[in-house]
């Protein structure tokens, strides 16, 4: 008796809370069947701007039209030769209507399709523009996410393609000669090693082994330093002389941190990093398509991957969007907020169908470290490696890195991550030029225009 | 235009199913005759109407004439099944057979829209399995001595068990059935799990001695590990609740029961550790995206399908339960879930926890400990049926592979449901025959007394006991005897 009641329970939650998430599946055959009854409804911009819609061609038949061509090629995706993004993860709500139910009727006997509802997204064009505009002609990528919401304002990923001709250029895109994967969303699916802004987390570990006493951290930077058979030096050698724990990371110095690293207890390192979601997965909106990020060191590693894991060298691997989730966990006071694309559901008469909200992934640090890390970035900005960002109208902090990815340490990406303003943060940026060079300069240039086109607005 | 009056059809079974389940638990609920009637004449309108609102929508959207000839087969199978019962066993419940019909009155139109031609054959083996099992009633209300055999029972128990696990072929992974012809298969374990009801109800009618229950231990546990071996772990698991239900209820031993579940959760995390099948249900359920297109296949697909439902259903033809594996059979909850909805599915589920209710009421009911065990362990054996079939479907436990009495498709499943409903019909009967004895007893009682007293003048009669006159009843160990 118990056991039913139970049954029918739990049938019932399943059916209110869990089934829409699992019907959104590429799995699911009846997904394609809606589109025998329902015309694809629309995708839009935070205020309205259509990013997807379906439109009759000469012949009459349903075309999808992306308006912004290549600018939300990854983030809305495509729904010809496969499906992708959002057109993917919001298939559902797409392909279901919630027109009124007279008009619905009236349809049906004059025997024309229902419009399927249609998505307004948390994507404001402008900011998508600006993303994409401080990439420019490098590969790479950039989310902006707004730190307080976990909204995501922009994803961008270079190369890109344009969604209304993908199906005419699918044997381009695949084929082998064609290097470049522009189908990859390289904001959540690409993994590069996070450089220095991964000294955000050394900074953080050894702030919390160190409670009390690591304000007297110092160090004399003598521009390199030996550890084991090998040398680690800073950039270009500099000798920053003289350090506490913050100008070590406004300076990104290596030699610093690298002694830290020797330092680190790495079974409470690593734990540190997989409650930042390092091995996990991220919170992300179901459907999403992304990599996890990793981190391997633990007790048993050697010397060499602890110094150069400290650096964020060695093995450590995080998306973008990863990375900008922890610079938003900062800048919103220790609290990580997952990342959403959809803000609500309409009905094609404009009918608010389904509203997400905001929901916190976790209370990550405290409000008193999270300040410390911001107070450091602003270092960074203002005593440290990134002058330009220094602005009148807007304090910005951030964290710049280059990622060496092959043994030439000529050839290294180049990333940015930060927020501002950083006394109220409204938008965080997390960039990252493939190839973009060694220290911060490509990247900072990058951030910069956004910052600036953002309060410029 | 099909599509809206597919549309309307759902609303309308919605409606009407749910009237049904309303009337089955007022009757429940109900106490004189007049107002069960009134109730059973109302789940009698909503069963002929949603059978007759199904296949309009069948043949409307098919075309197909013919269905209406198959229509109007089951209507006179229906009928006839319906008027035989109450002419043959006037005091029959009849709330459990509305229920059989309204069960089976889904089940066909939901396997008609999955494919007429399985249906048809299915329709076919359920009126013969239906027509067979009239006379169980009357087996059981005139065969009295159905206690003395004991062991026979679990020698036949053993025997048929054990020969399916030595020479079946394997199906879904498990030694399951006999093919007889092609036609046909047979599935023992399906019908052993009745004679293993009688065998335990035999064993503990006579004693419950802590030998007695630990020979009846050894053979019931026989029945579950060949089971076991033969990976039909849906049926193990029922074998065991059952057992464990009907001992406790044998010995009111709280020690047995706990003492019994313990065992059982051990030997439950041993076939996790030794059988690779075990472990992967349990995986598959805790994450069916991990393989989804391997194992967590059927799950997710049945998911699907309940969720791509919602709670209005798709409609008759709207959906895609074919894609469900063995939606005829085991998850044929989900198919019913898709185009009929969620709140039709749960109205379902509480007709069948009407069905258990009566089965729960009618062995406290029964007066020798025979009788009671036998409707207890059948009580426990559909109950826990239902339960791990509708549970496996939706994901709320391990699928464990089992159909749903009455409404899935399979001959074995249909058959053995109908003995199990005919037997506990002749409890049924046998104790309306007795109330009504024990009342005319009473009223012959009164009218001596008057005839006494108008004879004689004021004076006591000579006190009778009324229910001394019962005979032959097999009432146990003379205890829980009501009076």
């Amino acid at each position: 008796m118990v056991m039913f009641l139970a049954t029918i329970a739990y049938f019932s939650w399943y059916l209110v809370v869990k089934s829409k998430d699992t019907i959104n599946s590429s799995y699911n055959a009846r997904l394609n069947t809606f589109s025998e009854k329902v015309v694809r409804g629309e995708i839009r911009g935070k205020n309205g701007e259509v990013l997807a819609r379906t439109v009759e061609d000469s012949e009459g038949n349903e075309v999808r039209e992306y308006p912004y061509e290549n600018l939300f090629a990854h983030a809305v995706g495509y729904s010809d030769s496969g499906i992708t993004g959002l057109e993917a993860a919001a298939g559902q709500y797409l392909l279901t209507t919630h027109l009124n139910l007279l008009d619905q009727v009236n349809n049906e006997m004059e025997e024309v399709k229902n419009p399927g509802d249609n998505v307004v997204t948390t994507l404001d064009p402008y900011l998508q523009q600006l993303a994409y505009d401080a990439l420019g002609e490098y590969n790479g990528a950039c989310v902006i996410m707004e730190p307080g919401t976990g909204k995501i304002l922009a994803m961008v990923s270079k190369p890109d393609f344009n969604p209304n001709t993908v199906s005419a250029d699918w044997e381009w895109l695949i084929s082998e000669e064609n290097t470049d994967a522009n189908l990859l969303n390289r904001a959540a699916q690409g993994l590069y090693p996070p450089g220095s802004t991964f000294k955000l987390l050394t900074t953080l570990e050894y702030i919390r082994e160190n409670p009390g006493t690591w304000e007297n951290y110092q160090y004399e930077c003598e521009g390199s330093m030996t550890y084991g058979d090998s040398v680690m030096s800073c950039y270009n050698n500099h000798v920053h002389g003289l350090l506490d724990l913050r100008l070590s990371l406004a300076n990104s110095c290596n030699t610093s941190f690298a002694t830290i690293g020797q330092t680190l207890n790495l079974d409470s390192f690593h734990s540190l990093c997989e409650s930042f979601l390092f091995n996990k997965e991220l919170p992300v909106p179901e459907g999403m398509e992304y990599k996890k990020s990793s981190f391997v060191l633990d007790g048993s590693s050697g010397l060499s991957e602890r110094v150069q894991t400290a650096i964020g060298q060695g093995r450590t691997m995080i998306s973008p969007l990863h990375n900008a989730l922890i610079t938003a966990t900062i800048a919103n006071g220790g609290t990580m907020m997952s990342p959403y694309l959809v803000e609500r559901v309409e009905s094609p008469d404009g009918k608010v169908v389904k509203q997400f909200m905001p929901q916190s992934a976790g209370k990550l640090m405290t409000a008193d470290e999270a300040a410390t890390l911001t107070n450091f970035m602003v270092a960074v900005v203002n005593e440290g490696t990134s002058p330009s960002l220094q602005s009148d109208s807007y304090q910005v902090a951030g964290k710049t890195g280059s990622a060496e990815f092959s043994s030439n340490k000529e050839e290294s990406h180049a990333w940015f991550v930060g927020f501002a303003p950083a006394e109220n943060p409204e938008i965080v940026v997390s960039i990252i030029y493939e190839n973009g060079g060694t220290g911060g300069s490509v990247a900072t240039k990058g951030a910069k225009k956004i910052f600036e086109g953002y309060f410029s607005r | 235009m099909t599509n809206i009056v597919i549309q309307v059809t759902k609303y309308i079974m919605l409606v009407l199913i749910l009237l049904y389940t309303l009337a089955t638990y007022r009757y429940l609920t109900l106490k004189t005759h007049k107002g069960r009637n009134r109730a059973c004449g109302m789940q009698l309108f909503c069963m002929y109407a949603l059978h007759l609102t199904g296949y309009l929508a069948i043949i409307l959207y098919t075309g197909d004439h013919t269905m209406f000839y198959f229509y109007l087969a089951q209507v006179v199978f229906f009928t006839l099944y319906l008027v035989l019962f109450r002419v043959f066993y006037k005091k029959a419940s009849r709330l459990l057979i509305n229920n059989t019909c309204m069960l089976l009155a889904v089940s066909f139109i939901m396997l008609t829209r999955l494919g007429p031609e399985r249906a048809i054959r299915h329709f076919i083996v359920t009126a013969a399995a239906a027509a067979v099992a009239m006379v169980v009633p009357v087996i059981v209300k005139r065969m009295r001595y159905l206690w003395r055999f004991g062991w026979l029972y679990a020698a036949i128990g053993i025997v048929a068990l054990g020969a399916i696990f030595a020479f079946s072929t394997v199906k879904h992974g498990a030694y399951l059935s006999f093919d007889i012809g092609n036609l046909f298969s047979l599935q023992p374990s399906e019908f052993v799990k009745i004679t293993f009801v009688f065998f335990v109800a035999s064993m503990f009618q006579t004693s419950i001695s802590f030998k007695r229950v630990v020979v009846t231990t050894v053979a019931a546990a026989t029945h579950v590990l060949i089971l076991v071996a033969s990976k039909d772990l849906g049926a193990a698991l029922i074998y065991f609740i059952a057992y464990l239900l009907m001992l406790f209820v044998a010995t009111k031993s709280y020690l047995y029961l706990f003492g019994g579940a313990a065992a059982g959760s051990i030997a439950s995390v041993l076939a996790y550790k030794v059988f690779s099948h075990v472990r992967v249900r349990v995986q598959v359920w805790k994450d069916p995206w991990m393989d989804a297109n391997g194992d967590g296949w059927q799950i997710l697909q049945s998911l699907f399908a309940i969720g791509s439902g919602g709670w209005l259903g798709a409609g008759l033809y709207q959906g895609m339960p074919e894609k469900v594996p063995v939606v005829r059979s085991d998850f044929i909850f989900a198919g019913i879930s898709e185009e009929f909805g969620g709140i039709f599915a749960i109205a379902l589920i509480l007709i069948c926890l009407s069905c258990l209710l009566q089965f729960l009421w009618i062995s406290t009911w029964m007066d020798g400990m025979f009788y009671k065990i036998i409707a207890f362990g059948l009580a426990a054996i559909y109950g826990a049926q239902v339960f791990l079939n509708i549970g496996g479907v939706i994901k709320f436990i391990p699928s464990t592979g089992i159909t749903l009495p009455f409404v899935s498709h399979g001959g074995s499943s249909i058959m053995s449901t109908f003995i199990m409903f005919g037997i506990i019909q002749g409890l049924y009967i046998l104790k309306q025959d007795e109330v009504d004895r024990i009342e005319k007893e009473r009223q012959l009682e009164r009218r001596r007394q008057a005839l006494y007293a108008q004879r004689y003048g004021k004076g006591p009669a000579g006190p009778r006991q009324s229910g001394e006159g019962r005979r032959g009843n097999p009432s146990g160990r003379g205890t829980n005897k009501k009076g």
